[in-house]
């Protein structure tokens, strides 16, 4: 165990150092030393991350928490800054230092066309890292949340990577600021936990929860407590996780680097949702009526991206709206009481739409910062391993056997046939009919991007393959989205599920979804792998064998087709419900609160100020005359005044 | 009560400064033209202070009384001398004495 | 009785003449009036026993004060005759403000009344047998001797400020600059001339000041004197100077 939790710390602890060193002093040791550094930290964190995971497992005894240091200290509240050894810990570090490290190396190519130093980048890649190792080691939900806003603010930070573009501006406050929102749900969430059971402790919180099952709360009407902090947690987790109503910052936030699309955006920050939801497993189990709607929540969300992502032009938006879509899955798991089973889609998850950014960023790259798939085509003889990439990263994406994605969403899947009840079959139905769509988008993307005629013949003449440094991690993350499904589903949703876990994640009793997984009836199972298949088909007959068949859809469906095409208007909505109401209110303070108001009285003080001095320099009349008159007057006047109160 | 005035008594001197006093502030509002009017006005208002001075010191037997005439005599030598000078450089400045011309005592 | 004539007397021709120094329409007059009102009042002084006072009254402000007001006035040349042209603007004001005066001292007075302990109060009492003035003089060089050298203060600053205000550096004359003097030689002053016989000197240009010492021996910045050094030109032939020498060096014409 000793081992473990060393290789552990050096994991945690590696992307801090890489990131202040970079960060600090890049500067002073160039460009090339701050990548190099940053990079092999990563790589070691990533060797260490997958050491300490495959030494627990072999040695047990979990969980192991290490204490690094105390943080806060306020009567009876007590923070620790904390390593906590688990499996869901272990594992998500693992495979956070695991994309990590590739992305780091994939960026040294990627940014390699950059004018301006890029240690900067660096140093902020390993900033999130070490954000999101922090929010996935985390002992309590304070910790958490510190993680939860490091990453929140890396995003910001490389999302508005490129600051000199005002889109980019735009889209990292835009991510920064929905977050917030969600944040504040959160923070009272963890307030409220704090208030129920006196601490913010996972262990402490958990030990108790079965006790305090009937506990109410009264705020606009009396709830269970746990529903209430269920839900404020979700919310949270929605905002992280961009699931539906709070979804709008993701497919903005492709302003950023290619690889920061990849690892934050795709990987790891936006499965923190799910990655809350799974560790605070034992709170949830007792409050159904949440899990009912993070089960709906999850499932709408997933039908809506997937159909929005099924008509953008734009390749990274495309596959950002299929990770909203993605995410959705998770959340339906969840809602489903199957936690093993989103985070095994989280993981395989993670290896293949990395795998696909990273594939888009080698497109992009090819074709020279072109994100049009309309103005692509014919691309794959001349970047062939990337060709290959997306089509490995696409079938993992659709479900395909034996491919990562079969594995995780037929499981989830399953789980909410298996949950029998009308929301589980709504999400099945949608989770169903979005496999269609997955799989329709997909190979469009792939059709549209590297067969056909080139569209460009510009673009198409300058394209080449891109560097060693970036197609390395294609292949590694390639090999991951074939085999990690295989692999890990015994661990992660199949027999061995309840050894591996190890109480990391707690289904409640009478909650055996994950064991009668296995039970779902054949044809059941199928459906999702035949709607796959049936996308691939559909996605030839439209792209390849007919291409008239999509323009003459949109045309004579114009109405859904802009309705799709503008993401449900739900940023036209925002912006009427939210951002004018906001802004117009933002602007009366300012003319009137406090132009008017708060810099009207000091204004008006000095100028009655002034005013009354200049009327009283007017009695400074310069005449020796009226001096002595008043002076005499003056002398009348005590006179009087005396013999008056004498 | 009426100590060394014999019999004249303390009313009629402070009657006569009374009406000295009341003189020489109506000088000071009456020359509107001549600034040595008024300084002899005021030369008018201390000698009706020093009246009353008197008549009380010799009312009551108190030689203070002439003591602080002595001074009030000599502060108002000094102030004449000075207003004159004044004067005298003014008028060598501007040519005119008239009161309603001194318009430039002020900052 | 008699005592109460006198002041009565006294008191009459001093309000009078108080009167006059404000309402008369020269200021000469004014002047004479005010000396007459010392007068009086000395006289009043007098009749209270304060001889002393009465005698410096005189003195002081006879004597001095009040001849210093008729120098002034004689010696500004204003236009009386405009003078008083602006009087009766203000007087009824000027009256109204001090009948309300008046009225408030009448009020005072009619009120007034002295306090029953003033027995008990210390009085500096003259020694029997003293003189007012001896009197006087043990008060103020004793009890009173600090106030005493503090108005000779003031009168130091009162004479030393007059003297500032009125005194200026006039650029009229020539002063002497004895250093200058003392070092002149009769080179530089005497010009040898050789006069034809039978002409005069007017024929030989008329009498001429001194080449340049007359001019180097005055004080700069005094009259016709700039603060320049003086150009110590070469001798310049007179009879060049179609026979008459112009003078250039004093400015004065000659």
């Amino acid at each position: 165990m000793q081992t473990a939790s060393t290789l552990f710390e050096i994991a945690v602890l590696g992307p801090l150092f890489a990131c202040m060193v970079a960060g600090l002093f890049g500067r002073m040791m160039g460009d090339g030393p701050a990548k190099a550094l940053t990079t092999s930290v990563m790589v070691i964190a990533a060797l260490c991350g997958s050491g300490a995971l495959f030494t627990a497992m072999h040695a047990g005894g979990m969980p192991v928490v290490v204490q690094l240091a105390d943080w806060i200290r306020a009567g009876s509240f007590h923070a620790a800054w904390t390593l906590r050894l688990d499996t869901l810990s272990l594992s998500m570090v693992a495979m956070v230092t695991a994309v990590s490290a590739l992305v780091h190396i994939y960026s040294i190519g990627y940014m390699g066309h950059e004018t301006t130093p890029t240690y900067r980048f660096f140093s902020y890649l390993s900033l999130f890292t070490f954000a999101m190792l922090m929010l996935v080691t985390s002992n309590d939900l304070i910790q958490l949340f510190f993680g939860w806003e490091g990453v929140g603010l890396a995003s910001y930070l490389l999302i508005g990577y490129w600051y000199d573009r005002p889109s980019a501006c735009a889209a990292a406050i835009k991510a920064f600021v929905v977050n917030r929102v969600a944040d504040l749900f959160f923070m009272v969430g963890i307030a409220l936990l704090f208030v129920e059971f006196g601490s913010v402790t996972y262990d402490n919180i958990f030990a108790l929860v079965p006790a305090h099952g009937d506990d109410t709360y009264t705020l606009f009407g009396t709830h269970r407590i746990y529903e209430t902090i269920c839900l404020l947690l979700f919310i949270g987790a929605m905002g992280k996780s961009a699931q539906l109503f709070l979804h709008t910052w993701l497919p903005d936030a492709m302003e950023g680097p290619t690889p920061v699309s990849a690892l934050i955006h795709a990987a790891t920050m936006v499965t923190a949702g799910v990655f809350l939801m799974a560790r605070m497993s034992p709170l949830v189990e007792f409050a159904p009526d949440t899990k009912a709607f993070i089960l709906f929540i999850g499932a709408t969300t997933c039908f809506f991206a997937a159909t929005v992502g099924l008509v953008q032009p734009d390749i990274k938006r495309t596959i950002a709206y299929s990770t909203c879509s993605q995410l959705g899955y998770m959340f339906m798991a969840v809602g489903a009481g199957a936690y093993q089973a989103s985070m095994f889609h989280l993981t395989t998850h993670a290896f293949f739409k990395a795998l696909l950014f990273l594939g888009a960023g080698s497109v992009i790259h090819a074709v020279h910062d072109e994100q049009n798939m309309f103005r692509m085509g014919g691309l794959w003889k001349k970047i062939p391993l990337t060709y290959g990439a997306m089509w490995v990263g696409s079938l993992a994406l659709a479900g395909i056997f034996p491919f990562a994605g079969y594995w995780s969403k037929d499981a989830i899947l399953e789980a909410t046939w298996m949950a029998h009840s009308s929301l589980g079959f709504y999400g099945w139905t949608l989770g169903c009919v979005t496999a269609f769509i997955t799989a329709l988008y997909s190979w469009r993307l792939i059709f549209l991007v590297f067969h056909g005629a080139p569209r460009d013949a510009h673009l198409h003449e300058g394209a080449h393959e891109s560097p060693a440094w970036m197609t390395l991690p294609l292949v590694l993350l390639g090999v991951g989205a074939v085999l990690a499904g295989l692999l890990l589903a015994p661990y992660y949703v199949g027999e061995g599920q309840a050894a591996f876990w190890n109480g990391a994640i707690v289904n409640a009793p009478g909650n055996t979804i994950i064991a009668t997984l296995e039970q779902t009836p054949e044809l059941i199972a199928l459906v999702p792998t035949i709607a796959g298949v049936l996308g691939i088909l559909v996605a030839y007959l439209c792209y390849v064998a007919s291409p008239a068949i999509p323009v003459s859809l949109a045309t004579s469906l114009r109405p859904i087709y802009l309705f799709l095409l503008n993401k449900w208007y739900f940023d036209e909505l925002y912006d009427h419900l939210f951002v004018r109401p906001y802004r117009a209110l933002a602007n009366l303070l300012w003319k009137g609160a406090d132009e008017g108001v708060i810099e009207g009285i000091p204004h008006g003080l000095a100028r009655m100020t002034a005013g009354t001095a200049a009327q009283a320099v007017r009695t400074q009349t310069g005449s020796i005359a009226i001096y002595a008159f008043t002076m005499l007057i003056g002398l009348v006047v005590l006179v009087s005044t005396l013999l008056v109160f004498h | 009560m009426t100590g060394g005035l014999g019999s004249i008594g303390i009313g009629p001197y402070l009657t006569v400064s009374a009406i000295l006093l009341v003189l020489g502030v109506f000088g000071i509002f009456l020359n509107r033209k001549n600034v040595i009017i008024i300084l002899m006005s005021i030369e008018l208002i201390l000698l009706s202070a020093n009246l009353n001075f008197v008549a009380f010191s010799s009312a009551l037997g108190d030689l203070s009384g002439q003591v602080f005439t002595l001074f009030v005599l000599t502060i108002a030598a000094a102030e004449s001398a000075i207003g004159l000078a004044i004067v005298t450089v003014y008028f060598r400045n501007r040519g005119s004495i008239e009161v309603e011309d001194i318009t430039m005592m002020k900052g | 009785m008699m005592t109460q004539i006198v002041f009565y007397v006294f008191a009459t021709v001093l309000v009078l003449s108080a009167g006059m120094v404000v309402s008369a329409r020269n200021p000469v007059h004014s002047v004479l009036f005010l000396i007459l009102a010392f007068f009086n009042a000395a006289g009043l002084f007098l009749v209270a026993g304060a001889e002393f006072l009465a005698m410096i009254l005189v003195i002081v402000y006879v004597g001095a004060v009040a001849v210093l007001f008729l120098f002034v006035v004689m010696m500004l040349d204003v236009r009386f005759a405009q003078m008083r042209e602006g009087l009766q603007r203000y007087a009824p004001f000027g009256a109204a403000v001090g009948l309300v005066l008046l009225a408030e001292l009448a009020l005072a007075f009619s009120h007034w009344q002295v306090a029953q302990d003033i027995a008990s109060v210390p009085h500096v009492v003259a020694a029997p047998g003293r003189t007012n003035t001896a009197a006087l003089g043990d008060v103020l060089y004793t009890h009173y001797v600090f106030l005493f050298e503090a108005c000779g203060l003031v009168l130091l600053v009162a004479m030393i400020g007059a003297i500032v205000l009125t005194l200026r550096e006039r650029p009229m004359g020539r002063r002497q600059n004895i250093d200058r003097q003392h070092e002149r030689t009769a080179a530089d002053t005497l010009a040898m001339m050789t006069v034809p016989l039978g002409q005069g000197v007017a024929a030989n240009g008329g009498f001429r000041r001194p080449e340049h010492s007359y001019y180097i021996a005055s004080v700069p910045g005094s009259y016709g004197v700039t603060e320049e050094p003086v150009p110590q030109g070469k001798p310049v032939d007179k009879t060049a100077q179609g026979g008459h020498g112009t003078d250039n060096h004093g400015g004065l014409p000659q």
